[in-house]
């Protein structure tokens, strides 16, 4: 399941839809909204999405990641809209028989989406804001 | 029957393009969509030209992609009126 959304993200509806009998392992990752970048602090983040875009930039991931490890269930959910510090950004969650398998999957789908997903965030701090460059 | 022969019409149309605007591009033109005139048959090489000039700061951010109807499309990707374009600057999701 993919989800794009501005309301908070809630961890046990996200465990409920990777959860299946036949897995041995189920590994998630939280992206939170860090209080500094570069030495600088951070107030906010406003997350930016073309929402269609995104969607379909997401579940063309999800099923890279399906045909490359033997993924039982997968959820990616990823916010938009003003995010203060400790927030959670963005939830993945892999279910796989082996847990190797799942974390792997879980980094690949992590690593892609801030490569190729139409999402931007724009920083802000006590004196201004910038939008982020891609980190690698 | 007038005679044609030395008369030809060179009609070249010129049709409006709707393009989206995100994060950075949005900031620096103002407004989140644009309107850009194109003749017929243009490609995304062709729209790209036309905003650096219509909008000088755009030509400053690097590596600016296009998406044509939510897919990324290639420079030499041709356009359609009808066609849903955005620009997409440096993704940072996540």
């Amino acid at each position: 399941m993919i989800f794009l959304t501005e309301d908070p993200i809630d961890i046990g509806a996200a465990y409920g839809h990777v959860q299946t009998g036949e897995a041995g392992a189920i590994n998630f990752f939280f992206g939170v909204v860090r209080n500094n970048t570069q030495d600088r602090a951070v107030e906010r983040l406003d997350y930016e999405a073309y929402g269609p875009m995104a969607v379909r930039e997401m579940q063309k991931i999800a099923d890279g990641a399906c045909r490359r490890w033997p993924v039982l269930s997968y959820v990616i959910i990823h916010r938009t809209g003003v995010l203060h510090i400790g927030d959670m950004a963005v939830l993945i969650g892999v279910s796989t028989p082996h847990r190797g398998d799942s974390f792997e999957a879980t980094r690949y789908i992590i690593d892609t989406i801030k490569q190729t997903v139409p999402i931007w965030k724009k920083e802000w701090f006590e004196d201004g804001a910038t939008w982020v460059q891609p980190t690698p | 029957m007038p005679d044609r022969a030395f008369t030809r019409f060179f009609v070249i149309m010129s049709q409006p393009h709707t393009v989206l605007l995100f994060g950075i591009t949005r900031d620096l033109v103002g407004q989140n969509r644009l309107t850009v005139d194109l003749p017929t048959n243009s490609r995304v090489a062709d729209l790209m030209a036309s905003l650096h000039r219509q909008y000088p700061t755009l030509a400053g951010i690097q590596s600016i992609l296009v998406a044509v109807n939510s897919e990324y499309a290639e420079p030499d990707t041709k356009l359609n009126p009808t066609d849903e374009i955005a620009l997409i600057p440096p993704v940072s999701g996540g």
